[in-house]
């Protein structure tokens, strides 16, 4: 006990040491069972919610660990819950156990101290994550320090549709002279949905000549001057999009059906096998494919995070740890389930877990990891809520 | 105990509503202690006022309230107008009364499916008709202006405002004052709005400030079929209230307050149009002008409640075809194949949520009728019938935007550290439960026969049995439309769930409109067609069971 107080102690300035102690993986699996976890993830999307629902099936199986998918229209919700019950002193037992996350969301938790932790580098399957080529220590630029724990990867891909855009597009600025000879054919979701503003960081990316500035925080010094290159490529484009520009759809997964439809033939997308997944559930016709950009896209990893006052602790480390299994990530990567990217490293696993993901038909529409190409690292989150809130002013409220 | 209850019924209704205004108050005035912002200050309003999307948002909300208030109740004035006490109203009528109890977001993504470019009806009549291969690229769908969104609004309101009209009307005898008029010479359409539109007015006027009421801070209608640059301003509101910055909560709690503000002005607006339409009105009875326009008039109230009726049913059955479609697109009329692959996949799901749906209901309406039957037998026997203002009263929480004092409840909650989850969900509904059951069983219980008791006492039974020997079973019929009114009031509900449940409580209504920002239509059927069935199931109850109970006392049931 003593002992414990003196690391507490040292950890002062981190405010909460990580109770129960994931370095005690069995204390933390005896604890779990029987435990609820409240997961608060997007709901928007129906094979995310399958996904979520055959995790709560296997860590109860396993683990005895309940499962409860608590189904968010925006992640910022989750924050502010949990920013509201820290103000009205509810510190032991929030509403929330475990969030999906990443980027801004995740800088403001871990800036605000609303994060259990650290945990992830202590789960037992953190052994086999690609912790060394895929960037799961950092989250937009932001130091991770295992406050969150990695589950997915995510790369930009834009999505065609062959049948009436034969053509794939090198760079933004080809997405722009075919987005004139094309009107109406091109839409991105509505910022701040999150592949909205991934549109708008992808663009500035792919714009500037060198996109290294975007790396630390935007200052008021310098944020007009590197982003007065993308409005002025907005203000171009936005005559030329679906509806003008008046209407924008409102995610990723909306702008399916449109495609479906052939309203658009080109969108975007953050997961590289969404679209073979959409086509086997109907949602989209098999001459769909999808491309990157010459000089690449940006990528990032999804993440899970604990609230600090979270009362089933153990049992969201259980399903972030379930989440990081070959198992799990083989189903994610199956194109019939998710299609998406596994942050596993295959030269870690064992003979029968790489069987696993070498058996996966990654689906028609899916790029191999080699056509996907260079991964662009995504800019610090200051240029992400600035944008956003810009493009809000300018775009977004009745021009 | 029973002298207690209209009290006690009167907290469970505003006690919430007035708390919640309160909490939206404070920190309107910059009043967030829990968030370590002391007030007063008016920088939540000056903020709110700096927001680029206020005028249109604001102008939305008021201009889509009113139109859908204004065309649903000329729609059913016309309609009663042309063909009250006919077959064909009847049949109208008939069609029209399973759709009030469609919930709301149902309706508009049936409806959404309809009209959108690529809908239904360009899918109808493309590429023949219109040449369209591809869907034209016009905005109809989160049009700027609201269109859309209007008519979402105005399907489901004609139900409600007709099926108020009749009820109305029985105590307005329409049918002495048409035939007085009709053989003065008056045209039919002519005779009903001069004789009987202004006694049916007064009668349905406090359902009619409801509807404006609700028009104008309805969340879930607006997501579906509103405009998004800017949105309206109860959408607004509620994602100012779910921003990860705390200040943006005074702003949102300020904005609800506006809101407050438009939806009483927009009630003046009304009172000041009555006033105006009440002399002009009064010019042209006088007038003595027998009316010319009739023959016209009755098609187009025809052509205008079926297109309304038509639009849900056929939205419902857009749903219904998209759960079991396999790959569909323009302009092809229906999907390339059919398969249970939609239903397979989200059907448990949605049946697990059903069952929480019901339970909230359950509770909410088990609680409501006890309160309503308490308040009624008090009623009863003290004699004193329920007043003018206790009227009011009773309309209050609907006439209340529920964006402004929704958030405001949810903070006050949280501040004094109330556990969320069901329980106060299944109080939010009640709110709403209760003066909906309160309306529906009022009539019918007043209206019964006092002799009965009566004769009854006069047997030897005292006050209790009386009530639960006769009057209960006597009027189990309304009691269970009742019940049935209960339910789908809170299958319906939005806000309060989402708001009040913080999160932890999904139901049917709240996992729809989470599924309308996927725009995955066919798991969107799934859930608006649990959604509606939660909502028909029990008012098909209502009717089958007394009939089923009393079939050998056919009067009881009849």
């Amino acid at each position: 006990m003593k002992y414990l107080a003196m690391v507490a102690a040292l950890a002062a300035p981190t405010f909460a040491f990580a109770n129960p102690d994931p370095a005690n993986w069995d204390a933390v699996t005896s604890e779990a069972n029987g435990q609820t976890v409240y997961w608060n993830a997007w709901g928007g999307s129906t094979t995310t919610n399958d996904f979520i629902a055959w995790v709560g099936d296997r860590v109860m199986e396993d683990y005895g660990v309940t499962l409860e998918h608590v189904k968010l229209t925006d992640t910022a919700d989750a924050v502010t819950r949990v920013l509201s019950e820290k103000q009205a002193g509810e510190d032991d037992d929030g509403a929330i156990d475990m969030i999906w996350i990443n980027g801004s969301n995740f800088a403001a938790m871990k800036d605000a101290e609303l994060l259990f932790g650290p945990f992830a580098e202590q789960l037992p399957n953190w052994a086999v994550v690609d912790s060394e080529g895929k960037t799961v220590q950092t989250d937009f630029t932001v130091p991770v320090e295992g406050y969150e724990s990695p589950w997915a990867m995510a790369q930009v891909v834009f999505v065609h549709n062959t049948a009436t855009m034969p053509d794939t597009l090198g760079s933004m600025d080809a997405l722009l002279e075919w987005a004139q000879a094309n009107p109406g054919r091109f839409s991105y979701p509505q910022p701040p949905d999150f592949l909205g503003t991934t549109f708008l960081k992808q663009a500035l990316v792919d714009i500037l000549d060198d996109p290294s500035v975007l790396q630390t925080a935007a200052t008021d010094e310098n944020y007009d001057e590197v982003t007065a290159p993308l409005w002025a490529y907005l203000d171009a484009l936005t005559p030329h999009l679906w509806r003008e520009g008046r209407a924008y759809p409102a995610t990723g997964t909306a702008m399916f059906p449109l495609i479906a439809d052939g309203e658009l033939d080109l969108s975007i997308s953050f997961s590289p096998g969404a679209a073979s997944t959409a086509i086997a559930n109907f949602e989209l016709p098999d001459t769909v494919r999808t491309f990157v950009l010459d000089d690449g896209t940006i990528g990032n990893a999804s993440f899970v995070a604990i609230p600090y006052n979270s009362g089933s602790a153990a049992g969201a480390m259980v399903v972030a740890n379930f989440l990081m299994s070959p198992e799990a990530q083989a189903r994610a990567q199956d194109p019939n389930v998710l299609g998406y990217g596994t942050v596993l490293n295959m030269d870690a696993l064992t003979a029968d877990d790489r069987a696993l993901f070498d058996s996966l038909e990654l689906g028609i529409a899916t790029l191999s990891p080699a056509e996907l190409g260079t991964v662009q690292a995504e800019p610090h989150p200051s240029w992400m809520t600035r944008i956003a809130d810009d493009w809000v002013n300018r775009y977004g409220a009745g021009q | 105990m029973l002298r207690f209850l209209p009290a006690l019924t009167l907290i469970a209704m505003l006690g919430p509503v007035i708390a919640g205004l309160w909490g939206t108050v404070l920190p309107a005035l910059g009043q967030l202690p829990s968030a370590g912002l002391h007030g007063p200050s008016l920088d939540p309003f000056r903020d709110l006022f700096g927001w680029g999307g206020l005028f249109d948002a604001a102008r939305l909300s008021a201009a889509t309230g009113l139109i859908a208030t204004a065309l649903s109740l000329g729609i059913v004035a016309l309609i009663s107008a042309s063909w009250a006490g006919t077959d064909a109203f009847q049949t109208l009528e008939r069609l029209l009364s399973p759709l009030l109890s469609v919930p709301h977001a149902a309706a508009a993504f049936g409806l959404a499916f309809l009209i959108a470019p690529s809908g239904w009806v360009a899918r109808l009549l493309s590429p023949v008709l219109t040449g369209w291969e591809r869907p034209p690229d016009i905005l109809i769908v989160q049009d700027p202006l609201g269109l859309a969104m209007i008519a979402g609004l105005v399907v489901k309101e004609v139900p409600f405002l007709l099926l108020m009209t009749i009820a109305a009307m029985g105590q307005a005898q329409p049918r002495r004052s048409l035939l007085v008029a009709q053989s003065l010479g008056y045209g039919r359409v002519t005779g009903w709005l001069k004789t009987v539109f202004p006694r049916v007015y007064t009668q349905i006027r406090l359902p009619v400030y409801v509807v404006i009421a609700y028009s104008m801070s309805v969340v879930d209608v607006a997501v579906i079929l509103g405009p998004t640059t800017p949105p309206t301003l109860s959408v607004q509101i509620v994602k100012w209230m779910s921003d990860p910055n705390l200040s943006m909560r005074l702003t949102g709690a300020a904005a609800a307050l506006l809101q407050l503000v438009l939806v009483i002005g927009a009630l003046c607006f009304w009172w000041l149009g009555e006033r105006i339409i009440a002399r002009v009105g009064k010019r042209w009875i006088m007038s003595g002008r027998r009316g010319l326009l009739d023959a016209p008039i009755r098609v187009l109230s025809l052509g205008l409640g079926s297109i309304s009726a038509l639009a849900v049913f056929f939205g419902l059955a857009s749903l219904l075809i998209w759960s079991f479609a396999a790959f569909w697109s323009f302009p092809n009329v229906l999907p390339d194949g059919f398969t249970m692959r939609t239903w397979t996949r989200h059907g448990p799901d949605a049946f697990t949520t059903l069952g929480e749906t019901f339970l909230i209901a359950g509770v909410a309406v088990l609680l409501a009728l006890a309160l309503v039957l308490g308040c009624l037998e008090a009623e009863h026997r003290s004699g004193r019938p329920l007043t003018r203002r206790g009227l009011w009263m009773l309309y209050l929480p609907l006439l209340v935007p529920q964006t402004a004092f929704l958030p405001g409840l949810q903070t006050l909650l949280l501040s004094i550290g109330a556990d969320v989850g069901r329980i106060p969900v299944i109080f939010a509904h009640l709110v709403f439960v209760l003066p909906y059951v309160f309306l529906s069983l009022g009539d019918p219980w007043r209206s019964w026969d006092t002799r009965n008791a009566i004769v009854a006492g006069a047997l030897g039974a005292r006050p209790w049995a009386v009530f639960w020997r006769v009057r209960v079973p006597m009027l189990l019929r309304p009691i269970l439309t009742a019940t049935a009114v209960g339910v789908a009031v809170s299958v319906g509900q939005y806000l309060p769930t989402l708001l009040i449940g913080g999160g932890r409580v999904s139901t049917l209504t709240t996992e729809a409109v989470a599924l309308a920002s996927g725009g995955d239509r066919r798991a969107i059927g799934v859930y608006g067609l649990v959604q509606t069935l939660a909502a028909l199931v029990p008012f098909t109850l209502a009717l089958i069971v007394p009939a089923i109970l009393w079939r050998n006392r056919r009067n009881l049931h009849e």
